[in-house]
């Protein structure tokens, strides 16, 4: 099949609007009532079933237009949801999630067992109409003969006469557009025996038909029509959106070399829906095919639906460009230079023009690099859900701080880990609902899961309000496995000993379960964190819960900083640790206790000298001074700079392994004339 | 017998440097780029030797004073100044040095271990001398000159 080059299209897109049904699935299983969802899951179904149609993916339509059918029960008030339903409609997800696995490594669709879901959609849908009559799902489930079926390879016997052979994904389109009170007509039309141009007429008729609407089938297909592949007939079936039936004839007339042109009302065949076999694909896809979208009524689009454009691009092309933009900075700081001496003004204005284009452009691609940790997150509320269902426990999860950006090489790797975290959390931590009720506790525990950009760091934290982490029992097991010595036990911090959890073959918990508990889980998580310069540390209470902290390295993550220049170098400064930018007079600072301070919203904060901690000389002493005044919590401090260079994005990187624990320096980062400048860790000077 | 001699005739290539009036050399596939002089951001708290940090294609590379890494006494820089850019168990550091335009073979049957003292640098650093027809070249031991640990230490008790 000729459509390699929209493979990677389908799967990308697929990918998204999996992502979407399971996003919306679970705001539906919150909110049973919540229409929007419903309309997002229709539509996410409705899209891929019109993809993988187009692509011939067939196992991959029946799944999703049984759902549709499912869907559209619920959609219309016919069915109300279940937790049946929810189990079902996932699974149907999970299916389609394996097909496209299939499809993405080029296996056999047909490998992949359909029937237990489909049989399940079956059921869903068979279960109201018992009720009510089948005749408004008539429709609906005329269409899913095709999954029924299972091998959809109905032979196709009505295709004698004027009746089209439509597929069942067009099937339902057509089916479709006249329940909502469309016309759909079927044209045939009949070149002159001696058209020369053949494919330009077609192309015309084909043409003149979208004035009209939307065509749902053209024979033959568009690809090879335009390559002149026909014979003298034309046949195109079309959802009318505007004009009449004669309208569309008389256009079709206007177009020369046609001998005969004819416009008649399309009615569906009335036997059982024959599908066209999937080796009797309809030609190549025509581009006009593959968007069902405008035939899908775009009313109530959902506030979540993002946009489906994306490119993918090899991490290592973008290494490759920034290191090539790099260098490009520094030769345009060189001709700058050049064009300072030759005083030439053209020149000099050129190369402003270009020195602020490349800054764009650097940020830019600097930018491109970074991923919201999304990314990962998107599916942890799905794993949760079902693993609470799995192990019989209640959780509300909740995700905060998702667009945090997060470099793609790190990115990659923390998927693994917050998996183990997470379902350490849920499987260890939480207690179960019976437990929960009998220690006072609400039944539903808690499970966390935040990310934010903070003190030079990235750090994403799993908490939840579960038992916590039972010291006694850590030293005990710790002691069993030889990893200490009771009495040097007794000594530790509870820092140390929740450490000890991260040891190679350590696992508290005595009954090994399926979840997690065989003891590979959390030193995994430490050496495959450690391996992308991270490191993970737990904060337990006992009864009230566990925090698992992450802290991610700041190599090229992206961070907002103040720029300020003393003694001649440039330092950068997180904006999230600046508090506010003043003046102050000398007379203002004091002395207190060899430290000197400043007044500052009626306290007294130090004032952190860096000319003598970065050994930098200054030129004078002036009467009135610029002041950074940071803070951490409700520490304070301040210090004096000689200017304010303004605030800009900046990429963290680090000073290379060399250069490890500067104090101090949190890295450094490339400025747009190619200079390096530092990043001041303003927690060293806030330090307890 | 013939193993032998196959044996006494392999070569290393290295790059060559210098330092003063001495030569060293520095094996090539641990040379990563030879730079001209460049602005370096200097980082505060380091050893002397440590210069500072400079932009090199993109990433932010520690540069070196290797005479003062050797306890040599420092020279100012010149255009002849290069920065050998080398990548040693992950790490890349710019070593300064007075000049660097150099390319030879040395046979490995011409390396001899190194006295204690060449040139005012320890032995620790050298991983021996080799002895060519009419010059003498002081091949480094970059595991011991770039010692990460050594450096946080010493950053440590400059704070």
């Amino acid at each position: 099949m000729e459509n390699n080059q929209y493979l990677d299209m389908f799967i990308e897109e697929t990918k998204e609007h999996l992502q979407q049904l399971n996003e919306q699935l679970l705001v539906l299983e919150r909110d049973p009532a919540d229409h929007d969802a419903i309309h997002a899951v229709f539509r996410s179904a409705h899209t891929i079933k019109g993809m993988a149609a187009t692509m011939g993916f067939e196992p991959m339509v029946w799944v999703t237009h049984d759902m549709e059918n499912v869907l559209d029960a619920i959609r219309n008030g016919r069915a109300r949801i279940t937790p049946d339903h929810m189990d079902v409609l996932f699974k149907a997800v999970d299916l389609l999630e394996a097909q496209l696995a299939a499809v993405e490594e080029g296996a056999d669709l047909a490998e992949i067992r359909t029937d237990e879901v489909v049989q399940g959609l079956k059921r869903l849908i068979e279960a109201p109409r018992s009720g009510e009559g089948g005749t408004v799902l008539a429709s609906g489930t005329n269409a899913s003969v095709p999954a029924s079926s299972g091998s959809g390879s109905v032979p196709a016997e009505s295709a004698a006469g004027p009746a089209f052979v439509l597929d069942a994904y067009q099937q339902s389109v057509a089916d479709e557009a006249k329940r909502e009170g469309f016309g759909v007509v079927q044209i045939a039309v009949r070149l002159d025996e001696g058209c020369v141009l053949k494919a330009a007429r077609a192309y015309m008729v084909v043409d003149a038909c979208e004035q009209f609407g939307e065509l749902v089938k053209v024979e033959p297909a568009v690809e090879e029509l335009e390559q002149g592949n026909l014979d003298l007939d034309i046949r195109l079936l079309l959802i009318m959106k505007q004009g009449t039936p004669e309208a569309v004839r008389r256009a079709l007339l206007g177009i020369s070399e046609i001998r005969e042109v004819t416009v008649e009302p399309w009615t569906r065949p009335a036997s059982p829906e024959p599908s066209s076999p999937p080796g009797h694909a309809p030609g190549p896809p025509s581009i006009r095919e593959k968007f069902p979208a405008k035939t899908e009524p775009a009313k109530e689009p959902s506030p979540n639906h993002r946009s489906l454009k994306s490119v993918r691009v090899d991490i290592e092309r973008l290494d490759v460009l920034m290191n090539l933009f790099s260098e490009l900075v520094i030769d345009r700081t060189r001709i700058e230079e050049l064009a300072k001496h030759s005083g030439h003004q053209d020149l000099l204005t050129t190369v402003e023009h270009m020195a602020r284009i490349s800054s764009d452009l650097q940020n830019l691609v600097m930018t491109i690099r970074m991923v919201p940790v999304d990314t990962v997150f998107n599916r942890f509320p799905r794993m949760v859900r079902d693993l609470a269902r799995e192990l019989g426990k209640k959780v509300d999860f909740t995700v905060r701080g998702g667009d945090t950006g997060l470099d793609r090489t790190v990115i990659d790797e923390i998927g693994d880990p917050l998996v183990h975290l997470l379902r350490n959390a849920v499987d260890h931590g939480l207690e179960s609902p019976e437990e929960r009720r009998a220690l006072g506790k609400p039944e539903t525990g808690r499970v966390e899961l935040v990310a934010y950009h903070s003190g030079n760091h990235v750090f994403i934290e799993v908490s939840d309000d579960g038992r916590g982490v039972d010291r006694e029992k850590v030293i005990q097991k710790a002691v069993e496995r030889g990893l200490v010595e009771r009495s040097e036990a007794q000594a530790m911090t509870d820092g140390q000993v929740f450490d000890l959890l991260f040891q190679p073959g350590f696992s508290t918990k005595d009954v090994v379960s399926d979840v997690s508990g065989r003891g590979v889980g959390l030193d995994v998580v430490k050496s495959k964190l450690e391996q992308v310069g991270g490191k993970v540390q737990v904060e337990s209470k006992p009864g009230q819960g566990t925090k698992w902290i992450i802290q991610l390295p700041l190599t090229l993550s992206i961070i907002q900083a103040m720029l300020v220049s003393l003694a001649g170098e440039k330092y950068a400064v997180p904006l999230h640790s600046i508090v506010e930018t003043a003046v102050i007079h000398r007379q203002e600072i004091r002395d207190l206790h060899g430290q000197q301070v400043i007044p500052f919203r009626g306290r007294v904060i130090p004032l952190i000298d860096l000319e003598r901690l970065y050994e930098l000389h200054r030129d004078g002493i002036r009467e009135e001074e610029n002041v950074l005044i940071v803070r951490r919590g409700e520490r304070f401090a301040a210090f004096i700079v000689d200017e304010f260079l303004g605030q800009q994005e900046i990429v963290l990187k680090s000073l290379g392994r060399y250069l490890q624990q500067v104090f101090s320096i949190a890295g450094a980062t490339v400025l747009g004339d190619g200079q390096v400048a530092l990043i001041i860790d303003c927690n060293a000077f806030l330090a307890a | 017998m013939e193993e032998e001699v196959r044996e006494l005739d392999r070569e290393v290539k290295v790059i060559v440097f210098q330092l003063g009036s001495e030569e060293y050399g520095v094996e090539v596939y641990q040379v990563l780029s030879i730079e001209r002089m460049q602005k370096i951001t200097r980082v505060p708290r380091t050893p002397a030797f440590v210069k500072g940090v400079i932009n090199l294609r993109g990433v932010v590379t520690p540069v070196i004073d290797l005479r003062a890494r050797f306890g040599l006494p420092e020279a100012e820089y010149t255009d002849d100044t290069r920065i050998v850019v080398v990548g040693v168990n992950d790490m890349e550091v710019g070593l300064i040095v007075d000049a660097a335009n150099d390319v030879i073979d040395v046979p490995l049957s011409r390396i001899d271990p190194p006295p204690a003292v060449v040139g005012g640098v320890k032995a620790d650093y050298l991983r021996g001398v080799a002895k060519l027809e009419d010059r003498l070249l002081v091949l480094l031991n970059l595991d011991r000159v770039l010692n990460a640990q050594e450096v946080a230490q010493l950053s440590a008790m400059s704070w």
